[in-house]
């Protein structure tokens, strides 16, 4: 299987820069490129150094809406060449239009009949432009969808930034998108991507984040919980004491993307299971869930299920309640 | 195929993707999947007869969803059952709705 990359954010951020820069490292030698051309002039297209023959330049605007076929279309094309022999890759990175949602592109991944036996996804990567980000996240919803469905963020524009923009940027990141790793571009290609992938989170979850008096939030809830005001987005962890019953988890974890998907925008966890040593990794983006994977061991720490969800406009403790409901487990408590 | 979508080989449900041992593996050990499957209608009818469905396997390959009245709905993939059980039942089935929530509370409690 391929893996896919995803490399979005928000208009201006750059991307572009930062493709340019991981297309010089050596791990990225044998990647493939989609890029999308937004408006009449690709001006990314343009700016891209790097045009070669694995380089598919998507013919419309914005990929949420309207290219979603031609994703579909230019993952086949570039399958059949490599199948005939024309050209060799060994990943591709797909870099979207600065309004781009991620999620379409991610579900045609699972979701297309021939595409999904040859590729899969690969980690979403997202820039986020330190002077301007903390005003977009307030208007913008294309934005919070961006760095909600993120699985590494690169912080960009660092060298232009005030310390109080890094510093509430980084806050917000943190609100809005606690299962993803925040790095600044300005760091080798690297330490950007290392531990990069779509089931790295265990060790974000664990470490990244330790809740303290001081990070700004209330502690009422009984589950983890960051609210951004401005757009209503809610990051919520609950830890499970107890191994979960995967019939029961996969009931509940159906029906409620079923009900809600449109405002679930991520899923994220690791799951201690009935019958199994190793930990499940899970992860899912609004009603999209992918194949879930074995983990090779479980991070330090207790041995307890961790599950993140980043959401609007959905109360913590009905998730808490309606899980407990579902499983038979009560034992559902705060992150520590 | 989807009796849905039309689209081949799309009973692909994101809790089938992992190989637990004798029971997500495909091509062996059926008597393991069939036991699986059994469980799976069993976790589903416990929601479903908040709303007096019930849901069978059906042929040993399908499912059937059923209201009291008789009215059914066959279908192929589970991930097809809640928007089948919805139609059937004219209303919907929301995880994080009051109702159901304090009508599986009180069934446990009992």
């Amino acid at each position: 299987m391929t893996p896919v990359v995803l490399l979005t954010g928000f208009l201006g951020s750059g991307k572009t820069t930062l493709l340019q820069r991981l297309l010089t490292d050596a791990s990225m030698a044998g990647a493939a490129v989609l890029i999308n051309e937004f408006g009449e002039v690709g001006l990314d297209h343009h700016l891209l150094d790097r045009i070669d023959d694995n380089v598919v330049l998507l013919k419309s605007g914005c990929i949420c809406c309207t290219v979603r076929g031609e994703v579909a279309d230019a993952l086949s094309k570039l399958n059949t060449m490599r199948a005939s022999g024309d050209i060799a890759f060994d990943r591709v990175v797909i870099e979207t239009t600065g309004l781009a949602d991620p999620y379409p592109v991610l579900q045609t991944l699972t979701a297309h009949p021939v595409l999904r036996s040859h590729f899969v996804n690969g980690g979403v990567l997202t820039t986020v432009d330190a002077v301007n980000a903390s005003l977009q996240v307030e208007h913008r919803a294309e934005a919070v969808r961006q760095i909600t469905a993120a699985d590494r963020i690169v912080l960009t524009k660092t060298d232009l930034a005030t310390p109080e923009q890094i510093s509430d940027i980084r806050a917000r990141l943190l609100r809005i998108n606690p299962a993803a790793r925040s790095v600044t571009s300005d760091l080798d290609v690297p330490t950007i991507l290392g531990g990069f992938g779509p089931a790295t989170f265990a060790d974000t979850l664990s470490s990244d984040h330790v809740c303290t008096p001081t990070c700004g939030h209330d502690h009422h809830h009984h589950g983890h919980h960051h609210h951004d005001a401005d757009l209503d987005v809610t990051s919520f962890s609950l830890v499970i004491d107890g191994a979960i019953d995967w019939t029961m988890f996969g009931t509940w974890l159906t029906l409620l993307l079923h009900k809600h998907g449109d405002r679930i925008f991520r899923v994220k966890g690791i799951l201690a299971l009935e019958g199994e040593d190793r930990p499940i990794a899970i992860h899912g983006v609004q009603h999209l869930v992918h194949a879930p994977t074995h983990m090779d061991h479980w991070p330090a720490g207790p041995r307890q299920s961790r599950l993140v969800f980043i959401m609007e406009g959905i109360s913590p403790d009905a998730i808490r309640r309606s899980f407990t409901a579902f499983t038979g487990l009560a034992d559902v408590r705060a992150a520590a | 195929m989807c009796s849905l979508c039309g689209i081949l080989g799309c009973d692909d449900h994101w809790t089938n993707a992992i190989a637990r041992p004798g029971i997500y593996t495909r091509n062996h050990d059926s008597q393991s999947r069939r036991a699986e499957s059994a469980r799976r209608v069993k976790a589903a009818n416990e929601i479903l007869s908040y709303r007096r469905l019930k849901l069978d396997i059906w042929q040993s390959r399908s499912y059937v969803v059923s209201s009291p009245t008789g009215a059914s709905s066959v279908f192929e993939a589970l991930s097809h059952l809640w928007p089948e059980a919805e139609t059937l039942a004219g209303r919907e089935f929301d995880p994080l709705d009051e109702g159901l929530l304090s009508w599986m509370e009180e069934r446990a409690r009992s």
